[in-house]
C-alpha cells in the first residue's frame, strides 16, 4: 500500500523532534561553554596580559585598534593587550550580559547617558587615577563628558569624535549662487529655492532600520529652539514631551518636511547620500561619516558643511552634536594595573594619531594630537567642535537607548509620514516614558 | 470514501491483531522505559515548561536585567495595563499578526497546494519547476529580505520600474516606506516562501497517494474538481493537518523577514509584530524584561487557541474511533 500509514508518521515525527531538541540543546550549550572557557583562560593569564573588548568589527576600525594595541605592546615593557573583537551591532545588543558575565578588562563604548547608565549600575570601575595623568591632554568639554555627573568620578577615556552638521557641495552652491543660511528661515527659503531649481533640498534616508537618522535633525531642532539644557533634561526623562517647547521644535520640523527627498522613508542613508554625490540633492543633516559615500577624492574635497542654523537667538548655534567614542574599565578587571596602563596609553596623543592614521573618518579629541595631515573638511570640523559651547552626544547616546529605539524612533518615523499627528505622537511618547525612567 | 476508511482499518487492524497481552516487564525493561520516558520529560520540562512559567512570572515584574534577582520589582498587572491601554504599538502588532495568519491561510497556502497538484501530474520539466519554486525556502530569510528590498526599491526597483511609479512628484510608490503599504509588500515576499514550502509538503503527500483511487473516481465519472475535493483532499488528511499547523506556526513566528526589511533598530510603523516587539523589549541594552515577558505571554495565549483546538479535535476523533 503506497498510502502513508497513519501509524508511521507520529513515530518518525517524535523521534526527529527529539533529535532536533537534543541538537538544539547541544548548540545552546556551546556558546555558554565557549564563554566559560575563554573567561577561564583569561582569568588564569599572567599579569602580562590585558584583555581588550572591541566593537570595531568593520575593516578600518579593526585594523586601527590592532595598530594601537601593537604600538602599546612595544612601549609597555612586556605588557600585551589581547583583543577580542565582536560584531558592532551584536556587541551593543549583548552589552548587559557581557558586563554581568566575564567582560574584558578594557572595552570600547560611547560617552553620554549610555556610559553613565552602566556607571550608576556599578558595572564599571572609576579611573580618576588614569585621568590624573592624561587630564592635561583634553579640553574641558571632553573632560565633562568622561565623567559621571552622578558621582563626579571619571570612567571614560575618549579616542575620537565626529560632528553632525548640514553637509553640502561647495561647487553646487557656487554654481547656483546659494548662500550658507544663518537662520532657520534662511534655511527654509534656500530649500524652496533649491526645489525651484529641480533639486531635492533635504537629502535624507531613514528607511530600512535607520530611523535613528531622524534623531540628528530632532536633536538640533530642539537644541536650537530650547537650548542644550532643556534638550538634555528632555532626553534624561526630566522634562515632558508634551511641553509646548517640544511642540515648537516639531513645528519647525514640519516646515522642513515638504522639502525632503522623495523616498526618504525607504532608503538607507548610504543610498540617499548618492544624491549629494551626484549633485541632485542640496543638503543633508548628517554626521561626518557621510564622507564614506565619496569614493572620488575630488568630490570629497568639494564636500563642506555648515552648523544647523539658529532658531532662537538666545541659544544661537552654541550646541554641537559630536558623538564621542572611547574606552571603559570593567567592574572586576583581571589585571587592573595593566588595564589602567593601557587606558593611560589610549589617552595619549600617540595612540590617537595611530588610530586616526588608519581610520580617518573621525577627529582627534586629544589637544596634542597631530592634525597637520588633516584635510580642509577635517580641520574645519575640529575647529567647529572646539568652538562649541556644549557638546551633545546624539539622541540614542544622551538618553535611554531602549526608550529611544522602542518609543521615540517609531513615533518620529510616524511623524514624518503624517506630520499633522505630531501632538498625539508626543502624547504617546510621554505616556510610555515612565517605563524607562524611574526616579 | 468507504474504500479509504476500510483500507485504513485494515492497516490498523494488521498491527494490533498480531500482538497478544502485554508481558510482565523485567527490571531492565523498566529502566529502559523509565529512561525513554524520563529523559524526554526532563528535557521537555526544562526547555518548555520552566521558561514558559518563568516568563509568566516575570510578566508581573519590572526589571532591566541588570543585577541579581533581588533587583526585580514586582508590579502586579501594570505591564498588562500599559500594554492594553498605553502602548501605541501593541494593538497594531496584534492586528498585523492576525492579518498575517488570515492572509497565509487564504492565499499562499492554497496556492502552494495548487502548485503541488499541478506538478504531481508529471508534466514536462516537472523537476525543473519543483526546484525553481522550492528555491525560496532554501534561501535564508535574511537573503529573502535583501532580495525583496531591491525589488521594492522606489527608484530602481523592479516593481516601480514596471509600473512606472518611480517618478517623484507625479507617481511614486514607497512599498516598504509607506506605513499603509509595507505590511502587504512584506506579506507578498513572505508568501513567495510560504507557497513554496507548502508546495513541497503537499507534493510529498501526493507522491504517496495511490493513483488507483483517483482513477477509480474518474471511472465513476467524477470531474477533476470532484476527484480532488472528495477523494484526494480527504485522503491526505495527515498532510493537511501538518500544513495547517505549519501555516499557523509560520504566521505566529513571523519575524526574520520583517527584522531584515524594517531593520534591527526599533519598530517601523506599519510593520509591528508581536515577535518583533518582544525581541526589541527584551534584547538589547536597556531591556524591559517584565514588559517583554508580558508581550510574550500574550503571544503564548494567542498560540494556544489553535493548538488547544487542534489537540481537542484529534483526541475527540481518537475516542470516536
Amino acid at each position: 500500500m503506497a498510502r502513508p500509514r497513519p501509524g508511521q508518521l507520529p513515530t518518525f515525527d517524535r523521534r526527529s523532534a527529539l533529535k532536533v531538541l537534543l541538537a538544539g540543546a547541544g548548540l545552546a550549550a556551546v556558546p555558554g561553554l565557549a564563554a566559560c572557557g575563554s573567561g577561564g583562560s583569561t582569568g588564569g593569564a599572567s599579569s602580562n596580559t590585558v584583555t581588550f573588548g572591541s566593537n570595531g568589527s568593520d575593516a578600518k576600525p579593526k585594523q586601527a585598534y590592532q595598530a594601537v594595541l601593537d604600538a602599546f605592546a612595544k612601549q609597555s615593557g612586556g605588557l600585551t593587550a589581547k583583543v577580542n573583537t565582536q560584531d558592532h551591532q551584536a556587541f551593543q545588543q549583548n552589552i548587559n550580559s557581557y558586563l554581568q558575565g566575564t567582560p574584558d578588562d578594557v572595552f570600547t563604548w560611547f560617552a553620554g547617558y549610555r556610559m553613565q547608565f552602566f556607571a550608576n549600575k556599578k558595572l564599571l570601575s572609576p579611573i580618576d587615577d588614569v585621568w590624573d595623568k592624561i587630564g592635561a591632554n583634553f579640553p574641558q568639554a571632553v573632560k565633562d563628558l568622561s565623567k559621571n555627573p552622578a558621582d563626579g568620578h571619571y570612567y571614560f577615556v575618549p579616542i575620537y569624535n565626529y560632528p553632525w552638521g548640514v553637509f553640502y557641495r561647495k561647487s553646487l552652491f557656487q554654481a547656483k549662487g546659494y548662500e550658507v543660511p544663518k537662520t532657520f528661515d534662511d534655511l527654509i527659503n534656500l530649500a524652496k529655492k533649491m526645489q525651484g531649481d529641480g533639486l531635492s533640498p533635504f537629502v535624507q534616508g531613514f528607511g530600512g532600520g535607520e530611523s535613528w537618522m531622524l534623531l540628528g535633525t530632532f536633536d538640533y531642532l530642539n537644541m536650537r529652539t530650547n537650548g542644550y539644557q532643556f534638550h538634555m533634561d528632555l532626553m534624561h526623562g526630566k522634562e515632558s514631551w508634551t511641553d509646548p517647547k517640544v511642540k515648537s521644535a516639531m513645528d519647525s520640523w514640519k516646515r522642513m518636511l515638504p522639502y525632503y527627498q522623495a523616498g526618504a522613508s525607504s532608503k538607507k542613508w548610504e543610498d540617499a547620500s548618492a544624491a549629494l554625490v551626484n549633485k541632485t540633492g542640496g543638503m543633508m543633516v548628517i554626521g561626518m561619516f557621510v564622507g564614506q559615500s565619496f569614493t572620488n577624492q575630488s568630490d570629497y574635497e568639494d564636500l563642506d558643511f555648515f552648523a544647523f542654523p539658529e532658531i532662537n537667538s538666545q541659544y544661537g548655534t552654541d550646541a554641537v552634536e559630536a558623538p564621542m567614542d572611547g574606552f571603559l574599565l570593567s567592574k572586576n578587571p583581571k589585571n587592573p594595573d595593566g588595564a589602567k596602563k593601557l587606558l593611560e596609553y589610549l589617552g595619549t596623543a600617540e595612540a590617537e594619531n595611530t588610530y586616526l592614521s588608519i581610520d580617518a573618518s573621525n577627529l582627534a579629541v586629544n589637544e596634542k594630537a597631530d592634525t597637520s595631515k588633516y584635510g580642509t573638511l577635517q580641520q574645519k570640523a575640529v575647529k567647529f567642535v572646539a568652538d562649541a559651547k556644549q557638546l551633545s552626544q546624539f539622541g540614542d547616546r544622551d538618553s535611554d537607548p531602549g526608550f529611544i529605539q522602542n518609543v521615540v524612533e517609531p513615533a518620529f518615523a510616524q511623524f514624518v509620514q503624517s506630520p499633522n499627528n505630531s501632538d498625539s505622537l508626543l502624547t504617546q511618547i510621554q505616556s510610555q516614558k515612565s517605563q524607562y525612567f524611574q526616579s | 470514501m468507504t474504500v479509504i476508511t476500510d483500507a485504513a482499518e485494515n492497516v490498523a487492524g494488521a498491527g494490533v491483531s498480531g500482538s497478544g497481552r502485554v508481558r510482565r516487564l523485567t527490571g531492565g525493561d523498566k529502566i529502559v522505559l523509565g529512561l525513554m520516558v524520563g529523559v524526554p520529560t526532563l528535557l521537555h520540562v526544562a526547555l518548555v515548561w520552566v521558561p514558559t512559567l518563568v516568563s509568566i512570572l516575570l510578566s508581573f515584574s519590572q526589571w532591566d536585567g541588570i543585577g541579581g534577582l533581588a533587583t526585580i520589582k514586582w508590579v502586579g498587572v501594570q505591564n498588562y495595563t500599559t500594554m492594553f491601554t498605553v502602548s501605541p504599538t501593541f494593538w497594531p502588532a496584534v492586528q498585523h499578526n492576525i492579518i498575517w495568519l488570515v492572509f497565509f491561510v487564504l492565499l499562499p497556502t492554497p496556492f502552494g497546494m495548487f502548485l503541488a497538484y499541478q506538478l504531481d501530474k508529471s508534466i514536462r520539466f516537472t523537476r525543473f519547476y519543483q526546484t525553481a519554486i522550492f528555491l525560496p525556502v532554501v534561501i535564508s530569510a535574511a537573503v529573502t529580505g535583501f532580495i525583496w528590498q531591491t525589488i521594492y526599491d522606489p527608484d530602481n526597483g523592479l516593481v516601480n520600474s514596471i509600473l512606472g511609479t518611480n517618478k517623484p512628484g507625479t507617481s511614486y510608490i514607497e512599498w516598504l516606506g509607506d506605513s499603509h503599504l509595507n505590511l502587504w509588500a512584506v506579506l507578498v515576499a513572505a508568501s513567495w516562501r510560504q507557497a513554496a514550502y507548502i508546495m513541497i509538503l503537499y507534493l510529498a503527500g501526493l507522491k504517496g497517494f495511490d493513483p488507483a483511487l483517483r482513477e477509480a473516481a474518474a471511472l465513476d465519472g467524477a470531474t477533476e474538481w470532484q476527484a480532488f475535493t472528495r477523494v484526494t483532499f480527504p485522503a491526505l488528511r495527515p498532510i493537511n493537518i501538518i500544513i495547517l499547523v505549519v501555516t499557523i506556526i509560520e504566521s505566529l513566528r513571523a519575524f526574520d523577514l520583517v527584522y531584515v526589511v524594517a531593520g534591527t533598530n526599533g519598530t517601523k510603523p506599519g510593520l509591528e509584530l508581536l515577535s518583533i516587539l518582544i525581541a526589541n523589549n527584551i534584547l538589547g541594552e536597556s531591556s524591559l524584561v517584565g514588559y517583554g515577558s508580558a508581550l510574550a505571554v500574550v503571544l503564548l495565549v494567542i498560540s494556544l487557541v489553535p493548538i488547544v483546538s487542534y489537540v481537542f479535535q484529534t483526541f475527540r476523533k481518537d475516542q470516536q474511533a
